[in-house]
């Protein structure tokens, strides 16, 4: 067994093999690196950096609705191009920033994390990772086609969404193809777990990373499917004589809210589902201390998963759907705060009576522990459908949902960067640059954000490029914590470049109490994860629950 | 002395009274909250957005006093070791289960109440079209055959043109005002029936409390009943995206007393008679019969 006992430290005779090994692949060089890529890791990068790219040309977006929401009147913009920008802001955001660093936070994390050499079907990781900037080329393209870009909203909602012009095949395209990416990524996930899993790595012994990401997948599987059923039916009632949703014809425009939705919430848990998982591996790291109920977590994640098929039409509370099921959905849509809750407190009892040290990756989970829950308070508020009735479609929404996205998921995101990152750069960031970024992200998301809440519930629509003279002060409020916030996120290229270029060598363990197997190879991690399976008795020190 | 002085006192009492109720009144700085409304099930919506509130905020206090507590009490800095045998607790873990449950049955019992009392819209006095067009709203009162468009004033909407020039504070009721408002009876039961012509618009009041989708093919009931002794006007907006005038299609509701009410439902029934004169109306602008949707479109297409 000796051979499988990898120290940590990079000196050991099992590393001294896998390097040895790694210089006899045939690894190609050059761009055919990158195209012709099937390595998880070359794969995992790939998405990372598309990601970090959406997420800037995403957050110019943004800049653009802040700047005009600066203050009341149109200054810059016209009122068609807004609503592009809110459209293409979300759909960039969503399907270009967070989803895409999800798979490649999967694609570098999955094989290390359960004793596998790569991915399982890494051919088709290619294709997956490759149908995107094809897809995102053609979105961004319609910025410049007769009509403008889309600008019905990233929701689509028929029949406004059939009036855009000449980007409404190309939009409807390129969300087939993200869709079909997103699909194959997570049949990836799916197989690889399901088959690539060292000998010892039980289903309750995977890191919760690999567990939130497994359900995930699922999510996936059987949501796009359905958002792609719903645009190809936009697309013949446009072009082909149908009339799905137009009700002159006897179609349905509620039809699409259903269809669209059935697929829209259980997204936006595909979204935050892998934020758990980050999470529940950085806080017991740095508390020192295994996390307080693992087995539960995977149960209320699974359960969140379930439950997200059944709450889609709390969205649509004021189309005027019956007494009954405005009852069933809003009940259903409470239920969630109970495993959602389970998951609060286990994180908090895991530092209860730990050893907390606040490293940037700590900082920015500890970010989302205390954002999240005030994103989860408002929407239990929305949950109530009573009180949906002036909450929905204002800005009491926007701050929800970007109180969950972006300190939720997106501070899960950059967490899950300063945590691995030694681990796969070998390289050690400048830990007080990062905790710069944290501080400012922190500060300068709730300026944002924060006002949104007051706007809402004094009225003021979400979706509009103009407003009356009282919501002045707070958007202004609001404007100038969005410029400092997207500035601020610049620190983040720089940090990571500055790392790969010039940072100190990174130990194996990187953190003192990092658990788990990509922990037990060397930094960085060797080009095919785990050559060798790991023994089993590694195995069971990196569970350490 | 005193001249160095006085300006700053000059500014500090500006401040204060910048920050004085009266003042937050006309500022946005105060615009923090839901209003309370002026119906019954407006104020019931209010209650319950604050009791839920409440509820938050208690929960907040207690998790977050629990992770901050954490935070300064066992740091690493502090040498503290960390007691790695607290990794399960079926009890803790049973009760913060059983506890959150409770508390949403407590918030979803008052929820449930009030939905229903919003479904009831049995027995209207009074029953209104409303259908939404881009970008304005149509008003039909079906008893009396009264009918009406309403869309953005010609004061807002040369303001809200790109680079006009005007300063939006100098508008009165910037976006917020119509060329003719919906005019209802304080104290009486108002059935709405909500559609749309073209795509999904959303009728919003704040004050009164409903939010209703006005949806081309259906149509949508909501109701409300203003205070009696609550007469005034209040403002709202379509809250769902229309397409470019989303913002520009403002809502204002005139609430007036049963008296003024039937006086002014009676002098627009005299002035919408066929060959009645046409300076008599208040609904129908430039005099003439109200607007088919082609012109409202083309009106609103210069925007």
């Amino acid at each position: 067994m000796a051979e499988h006992t990898h120290a940590p430290a990079a000196t050991s005779p099992a590393h001294a093999v896998h390097a040895v090994h790694d210089e006899h692949d045939h690894r190609p060089h050059g761009w055919r690196r990158w195209v012709y890529a099937t390595n998880h890791k070359d794969i995992g990068t790939m998405y990372l950096v598309f990601a970090g790219l959406m997420f800037l040309i995403g957050g110019s977006f943004a800049m653009v609705i802040r700047a005009e929401l600066f203050e009341p009147g149109m200054q810059l913009v016209d009122p068609q191009f807004f609503n592009s920008m809110t459209t293409m802001h979300a759909l960039f955001m969503i399907f270009g920033a967070v989803m895409p660093a999800w798979t490649g936070l999967a694609n570098w994390l999955i094989p290390m994390q359960i004793g596998a050499p790569d991915m399982a079907l890494p051919r088709l990781n290619n294709l997956s990772f490759w149908i995107l900037p094809f897809a995102f080329t053609l979105l961004f393209s319609t910025l410049f086609v007769p009509g403008g870009a889309p600008a019905g909203g990233w929701t689509l909602y028929a029949p406004l969404m059939v009036q855009t012009g000449d980007a409404f095949p190309m939009t409807i395209f390129a969300i087939h193809m993200m869709g079909a990416s997103s699909i194959l990524g997570a049949i990836n996930v799916i197989v690889t777990i399901m088959n690539m899993r060292a000998k010892g790595m039980g289903l309750l012994r995977m890191p919760l990373f690999v567990w939130t990401w497994f359900i995930t997948a699922f999510l996936l599987i059987a949501a796009m499917p359905v958002l792609a059923g719903a645009v190809t039916m936009l697309l013949t009632d446009h072009y082909f004589g149908t009339t799905f949703f137009t009700a002159t014809g006897g179609g349905d425009p509620i039809m699409f809210q259903h269809i669209f939705w059935f697929f829209g919430h259980p997204e936006v848990y595909i979204l935050i589902l892998p934020a758990f998982g980050v999470v529940s591996e950085i806080i017991p790291t740095f508390s020192r201390k295994p996390l307080f109920g693992y087995e539960t977590m995977v149960y209320a994640t699974a359960s969140i998963g379930f439950l997200s098929f059944i709450v889609w039409a709390h969205h649509m509370f004021v189309t005027g759907i019956p007494l009954a099921g405005q009852l069933f959905f809003m009940l259903s849509t409470m239920l969630i705060a109970v495993p959602t809750g389970v998951k609060v407190f286990n994180w908090t009892a895991t530092m209860y009576k730990g050893s907390l040290s606040f490293e940037p990756p700590m900082l920015f989970a500890l970010g989302f522990l205390f954002m999240f829950t005030i994103g989860g308070f408002s929407g239990l508020m929305l949950a109530l459908v009573p009180a949906d009735y002036e909450y929905h479609g204002t800005y009491f929404v926007v701050a929800h949902f970007h109180y969950v996205l972006v300190p939720g998921a997106i501070f899960a995101i950059i967490g899950a960067v300063y945590y691995w990152l030694p681990k796969w750069s070998g390289k050690m960031y400048d830990m007080r640059l990062a905790t710069w970024h944290f501080w400012l992200s922190t500060v300068f998301v709730n300026v944002l954000f924060f006002p949104q809440h007051f706007l809402g519930l004094a009225g003021m629509p979400r979706r509009i490029p103009d407003y009356a003279v009282q919501f002045t002060d707070w958007n202004m409020v609001s404007s100038i914590g969005g410029f400092a916030f997207g500035l601020s996120q610049l620190l983040f290229p720089y940090i990571v470049l500055k790392c790969l270029r010039s940072g100190e060598p990174a130990t194996g363990r990187v953190w003192e109490s990092a658990h788990g197997l990509e922990w037990e190879l060397p930094s960085p991690a060797p080009y095919h994860s785990w050559g060798e399976p790991p023994s089993e008795a590694l195995i069971a020190r990196g569970a350490a629950h | 002395m005193v001249q160095k002085i006085a300006p700053k006192l000059a500014a500090l009492t500006a401040l204060l009274v910048s920050l004085s109720p009266a003042a937050r009144a006309q500022s946005g700085w105060g615009e923090i909250n839901m209003p309370r409304g002026v119906t019954m099930i407006s104020q019931k919506i209010y209650d319950l957005h604050m009791l839920c509130f409440w509820v938050c905020v208690a929960i907040g206090i207690v998790v977050f006093g629990v992770m901050i507590y954490s935070m300064v009490v066992f740091r690493h800095s502090k040498g503290v070791v960390a007691d790695t045998t607290l990794v399960h607790n079926t009890r803790i873990e049973v009760i913060w289960t059983i506890i959150p449950v409770c508390i949403l049955i407590g918030v979803a019992v008052p929820a449930a109440r009030t939905l229903i009392q919003i479904s009831d819209t049995r027995n209207p006095e009074l029953t209104i079209k409303v259908i939404g067009y881009q970008w304005g709203w149509q008003y039909q009162y079906l008893e009396s055959g009264v009918s009406f468009f309403s869309k953005l004033d010609a004061r807002s909407n040369a303001a809200s043109q790109l680079d006009s020039g005007i300063d939006p504070n100098t508008v009165p009721n910037y976006l917020r005002d119509v060329d003719h408002p919906l005019v209802v009876p304080v104290g009486t039961k108002i059935l709405l029936l909500i559609t749309a012509d073209d795509v999904i618009h959303s009728w919003w009041v704040p004050d009164l409390g409903v939010k209703m989708d006005a949806i081309p093919g259906y149509i949508n009931e909501a109701w409300f009943a203003v205070d009696a002794d609550k007469a005034g006007v209040y403002r709202g907006q379509c809250t769902e995206l229309c397409g470019r005038g989303h913002a520009f299609m403002p809502i204002v509701v005139d609430a007036r007393s049963k008296a003024d009410f039937n006086a002014w439902l009676d002098s627009e029934e005299a002035a919408q008679k066929p060959g009645a004169p046409a300076q008599a109306t208040t609904a129908a602008p430039a005099g003439a019969a109200p607007p088919t949707p082609a012109q409202l479109a083309e009106a609103s297409a210069v925007r």
